[in-house]
């Protein structure tokens, strides 16, 4: 496998992610795949921002600590990150940048120093052009030849300013090669956020109307989404918060929309109620649950999967649901259509667990991946029947009842959806097996870890067990997973534990656990020296 | 279709006398004449809140969403997204519209939303036995402020023109057929249509007679004038012992708020083809 790694850092509002997008382009006219990890603050203005862009080969899901190129666009990103490179690797910074203080980096790394300042002055250009002067030292520092990194430049940087592409060739002359990227010559993937995926994936399962308030980590699909939605025939509202929402999407159901909502866990926490009326009502709905660190405001842009066991019991009352946490933007893609389908088919509320990692990191997305179930359509609404949903137990007719042999009815066949939800899912790959099958210890990771993991357990001949549905938790394919295996490691990125109680439900008792809650996601060697650790403290 | 052959069946729960049941009379009388109007009545919804006056949904024989507490409006709104053909009128209580679920009123208002809003404004909570709501008088009495409520109440009149609802009225459940025209009125109106009925709760806060001695009905108004229907609004602020303007106050005219989506195909393949065209911009 040949990789690198780049990592930009500035501040935020500098523009890293636009600046990201174009390295993407970049790397992807060379056929590379590519995954970003992107760290940012909850700030505007000022802040420390980064990505790190892993461009391989192979398909990759995770990012490294140890990175071949950093491009400095402020003092704050050496200081934090110059360390990160490898032997060999480089430091682009700008040379105006605190002269007196000469960067620390690692023995055999060199640097070199743009004059950011000096070209801008050259060309008469905005400071907002910094970004370009450094892709196009990053594309000198790369090996790549101008007329290959020019072409990537007019496509994608802004033409309302011309000094953009004057000053990118200032930086590349002003740079030198650090190694040389060989092309792969061939045509690489489109890369995307996990949201994107995921809302692409809600479009091709035939939504109707997606209604959702602001909330990092889900605010993208809304951009995405109202952006795209006249492509697509899709509504798109933003009411007045997060209980308007998930009530305008039962009203909207009710009259036979396919619906979903976005939100955090904040916002979840106010549609609850909501979420156990769409039950009652056996309304067909959505939701799209972002994790973050909590409690309470937390880390609004950073990263958890601390609300496991709120999507498993949130909502008063007893009744079924499906909820969903994809590894991947395949997985996003896939399962947001399964979502759509399975609430419409056995019209029950849907959970979509994602996180800040997994919804916000970049992927080389493979749209043709095949997806196990076909687009359902619920008849349409026939309104010359009265047409009756109520949030009180009621009849089959939807009037109100307190009648003792209709409640335990109702009851039981609003609970009796499970098992139906599970035997259609069962051909969907519910449980998903990576790595050695044989192996006598066994990673259990769920959502966005799941790449981390696979790639971390293959440098132990390890195996990978992914639970994708956690309700109805899908045992018999569970215990099938994890036959023969005598050391389990649950990887978790929350303090509790939650999968790891889950499984205890149903009777799988985990050896160990490896746990990360501080909002960053688990690079590959950080997983890859906590499971070192569990290996050499455990007898097998 | 006549207003009898609306019932459900379902045996009727109110207290002998409660407002309720002139405020069920009317409805099902104008709904009945509704057969023959479009949308018919078999694309009329009503929607409810949770309260006594929200089994108004089991007692009328349409189509009907029986919320939670607080959230009959943004339903109400989510079904004219979901099928704006769709006729919804939505029924609540002042608990349901003024306490619990204010926001979204307001904001059904500030975007004109379709819809026909009544507020059964009992000013007492009777499900759950007689608390103060946000429409009651000072030091008005319940099981949660035995010593008087010491707030001043809202005036919901006054909030919806200023909300920006393009029809505000206020009726009264003694005397069915001036109910039944603010209804026939509100329903025709295209915008939001917003109705406070003065709901006597004969149980916990029996005021017929103060209302009955001090409504009237507004006449020589111009319902026109938005200047005008504040000042008649405020001519009562649900608190004094002042004269109660009964009718119409305000009926204008302002965009109506639509989602109307794009014609762009929406089969599989329609949209696959669309992702694919969206995703080569990702390359």
């Amino acid at each position: 496998m040949k990789e690198f790694s780049i990592l930009i850092g500035g501040k935020a509002g500098d523009g890293i992610d636009r600046a990201g997008v174009v390295i993407n382009d970049l790397l992807n006219t060379l056929g590379y795949y590519q995954y970003v990890y992107r760290e940012y603050p909850s700030i505007i203005r000022g802040g420390h921002t980064f990505s790190i862009i892993r461009a391989s080969s192979d398909k990759v899901y995770c990012h490294r600590d140890q990175v071949d190129i950093v491009i400095a666009m402020n003092r704050e990103t050496i200081d934090a990150h110059a360390g990160r490179l490898r032997d060999g690797g480089a430091l682009l910074y700008d040379a105006t940048e605190d002269k007196a203080a000469a960067p620390i980096i690692a023995d055999g790394a060199t640097i070199q120093a743009i004059p950011l300042q000096d070209i801008l002055a050259a060309e008469s250009a905005p400071p907002i052009t910094r970004n370009s002067i450094m892709i196009g030292a990053l594309a000198r520092a790369l090996g790549l030849e101008w007329t290959d990194a020019s072409a990537v430049l007019t496509r994608r940087l802004p033409k309302s300013l011309p000094q953009n592409l004057a000053v990118a060739r200032r930086g590349y002359d002003a740079a030198s090669p650090v190694f040389m990227v060989p092309n792969l010559d061939r045509v690489a993937l489109p890369v995307l956020t996990g949201n994107e995926a995921l809302a692409m994936g809600l479009l091709q399962g035939g939504l109707d109307s997606y209604i959702a308030y602001p909330m990092t980590p889900t605010s993208s699909i809304l951009h995405f989404l109202a952006e795209v939605a006249p492509l697509f025939g899709l509504k798109v509202v933003h009411p007045e918060s997060e209980i308007g929402v998930i009530l305008m999407a039962l009203g909207a159901s009710y009259t036979g929309d396919k619906v979903a909502v976005g939100t955090s866990g904040g916002g979840f926490c106010l549609m609850t109620e909501g979420f156990s009326f769409a039950a009652m009502a056996e309304l067909p709905l959505v939701v799209v649950l972002g994790m973050r660190p909590g409690p309470s405001t937390g880390l609004p842009t950073y990263s958890s999967q601390t609300e496991l066991g709120f999507a498993l019991n949130a909502g008063q009352g007893e009744f079924s649901r499906l909820v969903v946490a994809p590894g991947d933007a395949e997985e996003s893609f896939q399962w947001a259509q399964i979502a759509l389908n399975m609430a419409a088919k056995h019209r029950v509320p849907v959970i979509l667990l994602t996180d800040k990692n997994g919804g916000e990191g970049t992927y080389s997305f493979d749209v043709n991946e095949p997806t196990a179930i076909e687009r359902y359509e619920a008849p349409p609404r026939d309104w010359s029947k009265v047409f009756k949903i109520d949030s009180y137990e009621h009849d089959e007719t939807g009037l109100t009842t307190e009648d003792a042999a209709i409640t335990k009815a109702m009851q039981d066949k609003r609970l009796a959806k499970t098992g139906p939800i599970a035997s259609d899912l069962a051909a969907c790959e519910p449980v998903k097996v990576y790595g050695d099958k044989e192996a006598a210890t066994a990673i259990i990771c769920w959502g966005s870890n799941k790449g981390v993991c696979v790639e971390a357990a293959a440098a132990f001949g390890w195996r990978v067990v992914q639970p994708v549905v956690l309700a109805p938790f899908p045992a018999a394919q569970f215990a099938e997973a994890m036959r023969g295996a005598r050391l389990s490691i649950v990887v978790e990125n929350n303090a509790t534990g939650q999968l790891k109680k889950l499984l205890r439900l149903h009777d799988f008792t985990a050896t160990e656990s490896v746990r990360k809650y501080d909002g960053r996601a688990f690079s590959l060697e950080e997983l890859s020296a906590a499971l070192t650790a569990v290996k050499e403290a455990s007898p097998v | 279709m006549i207003g009898k052959e609306l019932d459900t069946g379902a045996p009727n729960t109110w207290c002998p006398g409660c407002g309720n049941f002139s405020i069920l009379n009317a409805m099902r009388a104008v709904l009945a004449e509704l057969d023959h109007s479009q949308p018919d009545l078999s694309r009329t919804v009503l929607v409810a809140g949770i309260g006594c006056h929200a089994k108004i949904a089991d007692y009328v024989n349409v189509n009907s969403f029986y919320s939670i507490h607080g959230r009959a409006t943004p339903a109400a709104e989510g079904i004219k997204i979901g099928d704006p053909d769709l006729r919804v009128i939505c029924h609540a209580g002042d608990g349901d519209a003024y306490g619990e679920g204010l926001e979204h009123l307001i904001f059904a208002a500030k975007r004109n939303v379709d819809m026909t809003m009544i507020v059964h404004d009992n000013r007492v909570y009777g499900l759950t036995t007689g608390q103060y709501t946000p429409t009651s008088p000072l030091g008005f009495r319940g099981r949660s402020t035995p010593a008087g409520s010491i707030e001043l109440p809202l005036n919901p009149l006054a909030l919806m023109l200023t909300s920006g609802a393009t029809f505000v009225a206020r009726g009264y459940s003694h005397g069915i057929e001036n109910l039944k025209e603010i209804f026939r009125a509100a329903i025709a109106h295209k915008g939001f249509s917003f109705i406070d009925v003065l709901q006597v709760c004969v149980t916990y806060f029996n005021q017929y007679e103060e209302y009955t001695a001090r409504t009237y009905a507004l006449e020589n108004h111009d319902a026109t004038d938005y200047d005008l229907a504040v000042k008649r609004a405020r001519e009562w602020d649900y608190n004094s012992a002042a004269r109660i303007p009964l009718g119409i106050f305000y009926e204008g005219d302002a965009p109506v708020f639509e989602v109307n989506p794009s014609e762009a195909g929406r089969t599989p393949d329609e949209t696959r083809d669309a992702l694919d065209k969206l995703l080569a911009s990702y390359r």
